[in-house]
């Protein structure tokens, strides 16, 4: 009864606080900086023009931003301190995983900075569009933003009958469960995850003898990295390119399925396909 | 002293590595009964157990075997060499130097257009750090100057090693770092297999000759060379060999240290101290270690990739300080 009760108290301060500390929408920043390359996407998606001053390096990676091109025309920075500070930001993104070193610098410098948490299912990408929209004072935008997303989802989601099986395999033999982004693609394309029914739904490593013997209707592989290391050679192991032959087979592009934002329905559309095609089979 | 109780020893260690390297096929995480693997070994066809018996565990077993051979004979034919008994290729450089000519062959691409360039590559590797501590320790490998001529290669060659992982565009070219210096035989497969077998039967066909050369070594060098030891020649073969041993098993497996230390040092006694008797008894010896080992990573932690140097380092550094205690009472 207390714990439930704690959880409505937190609930509720979740619902009110955040309104308490949002700085009454006054001015929106004029030259906002993105050190993450998560949030250097949704800021390009929905800042005013000339709003965001520099995204960082990755966002100009093809490889890994889904908006290389746009990235493009603006300077990038490394997510160091100096260099942010030199660029005379009034507001900082930063993803949870940037270095607390460098905010806690920023933080000294009375740089005020946005730390937007990892989105790992449709509600994480929800709330950080709309916190998006309303620190960069763009919150009409955001709106029309999720509509869009919501109805391109909603597009997407028609899995019906028995859900075919998927795997996901990367680098080190890793597999991503449903309690992660990878995990919640695969789960809204309308595959059930085998790393779930193994008992590993926040993801882990997965040795290829239980891959294989867990007999998956579909493959999702990582994506290969330039040049070599040792943690992909499973990827070409012998074993594993048994198991891919007479089954499909999809790759994991870091652009579509790394950031939560609208991109991932890309991937979602992709395995949608493998599972249509899959289905179609008699 | 000897008599019978020599082909005993041997029996009974090749019956060890029978039994555990039947342990090793039958350990890991599906959790299969013992009847059922041996059988889907057998098999032909394509389903999904006789892959993983035949395209995982066998080739795992198969190196665990002939790494530990390497091991234990590199270890057991360094030690009658230089009369040192802390001489063993994980100490003096050797294995970090053959990792450091596998990481260079892999990172450069040379492996990829030309499999056998990785385990030629670690051979380089290996050679040429044998040679640099036989002219730095000098050809009577005093303990001193044979420990730290080991400790700076070593430094050294981890230290290029960590510099080329470091300057790969992969992004997990760096996690490699621990395989290198701890190694593992997680997930290989046949090819590592064809790759690193021929080498390891080159050094063994070197080296297996020169053994009765190490017995007359023990007497010093002047009466091996007047009892028909042609020192020259001994030295040539013995460094070929060891770096053809070590060069293809760090090759497959990365740096597993310690076995070329404890095995010939447990084995000594029980052949009468003869390095031509130790020599194929510590190659036994280290197979069943390895292979013990590899078990072992897969109980403890399955799944996680425990490194196998972890548990060889574990048993083997408490031993190494004992010896060097042992060592500084006798006053050497």
């Amino acid at each position: 009864m207390v714990r439930r009760l704690g959880l409505v108290a937190g609930l509720l301060a979740g619902l009110i606080l955040p309104g308490f500390f949002q700085p009454a929408a006054a001015e929106p920043p004029r030259r906002v900086l993105s050190m993450n390359l998560c949030t250097d996407q949704l800021a390009m998606m929905l800042a005013a023009p000339g709003q965001l001053v520099s995204v960082s390096y990755l966002a100009q990676d093809p490889s890994a931003s889904a908006m290389a091109a746009e990235a493009g025309r603006l300077p990038v920075n490394h997510g160091l301190a100096e260099e942010i500070f030199l660029m005379r930001p009034d507001l900082v993104l930063a993803g949870a995983w940037s270095t607390p070193e460098t905010i806690r610098l920023l933080d000294r410098l009375n740089i005020p900075v946005e730390v937007f948490p990892i989105e790992i299912d449709i509600a994480g990408i929800r709330a950080n569009i709309r916190r998006m929209g309303a620190v960069l004072g763009r919150e009409a935008q955001a709106r029309a933003m999720l509509a869009r997303f919501d109805a391109d989802l909603a597009r997407l989601s028609d899995a019906q009958g028995p859900r075919p099986r998927a795997a996901l395999y990367a680098a080190n033999g890793y597999s991503s469960g449903s309690d992660s982004l990878a995990g919640e693609i695969v789960a809204l394309a309308g595959f059930d995850n085998v790393a779930d029914e193994l008992g590993l739904p926040s993801g882990g490593v997965l040795p290829l003898e239980t891959l294989l013997l867990s007999d998956p209707d579909l493959l999702v592989e990582g994506r290969r990295y330039a040049g070599h290391a040792r943690a992909q050679e499973v990827l070409d192991h012998p074993a594993l390119k048994a198991l891919a032959r007479g089954r499909p087979a999809e790759v994991m592009s870091d652009p579509d399925w790394v950031c939560g934002n609208p991109h991932i329905l890309r991937a979602v559309s992709q395995l949608r396909d493998a599972r249509l095609a899959l289905q179609a089979r008699p | 002293m000897t008599g019978p109780r020599y082909p005993l020893l041997m029996a009974a260690l090749s019956t060890l590595v029978a039994a555990l390297f039947l342990a090793s096929l039958l350990t890991g995480p599906a959790g299969i009964g013992p009847g059922e693997s041996l059988a889907a070994l057998f098999r032909g066809g394509d389903d999904l157990l006789a892959l993983v018996m035949r395209e995982l565990r066998l080739p795992r077993a198969i190196l665990g075997l002939l790494v530990g051979a390497a091991l234990g004979m590199a270890g057991a034919v360094l030690q009658g060499f230089l009369r040192n008994p802390l001489a063993e290729p994980g100490l003096i450089g050797t294995s970090a130097s053959a990792a450091l000519g596998a990481v260079l062959a892999i990172q450069t691409g040379l492996s990829a257009a030309f499999p056998l360039g990785l385990p030629l590559a670690a051979l380089a590797g290996a050679a040429l750090s044998v040679l640099l501590v036989l002219m730095l320790a000098g050809p009577r490998g005093g303990t001193l100057a044979l420990i730290l001529a080991g400790i700076a290669i070593s430094a050294l060659a981890g230290a290029a090693t960590s510099l080329v992982l470091n300057l790969s565009p992969n992004p997990f070219a760096i996690n490699e770092i621990v395989f290198w210096i701890m190694g593992s035989l997680a997930d290989r497969s046949m090819l590592h297999v064809w790759i690193a077998a021929p080498f390891m039967g080159l050094g063994f066909v070197l080296i297996w000759p020169m053994r009765r050369a190490l017995n007359a070594l023990t007497l010093g060098e002047d009466a091996a060379a007047s009892s028909g030891v042609h020192l020259g020649r001994l030295r040539l073969m013995l460094v070929a060999g060891i770096a053809a041993l070590i060069g293809g098993a760090t090759a497959v497996a990365g740096t597993v240290g310690f076995v070329g230390l404890v095995v010939p040092h447990v084995l000594r006694r029980a052949v009468g101290a003869s390095p031509a008797r130790l020599v194929p008894a510590a190659a036994l010896g280290g197979a069943a270690v390895v292979l013990a080992a590899d078990i072992a990573v897969r109980l403890i932690a399955p799944g996680r990739d425990l490194k196998l140097g972890v548990l060889t380092a574990l048993v083997g550094a408490p031993f190494f300080l004992h010896l060097i205690l042992k060592t500084r009472r006798e006053g050497l």
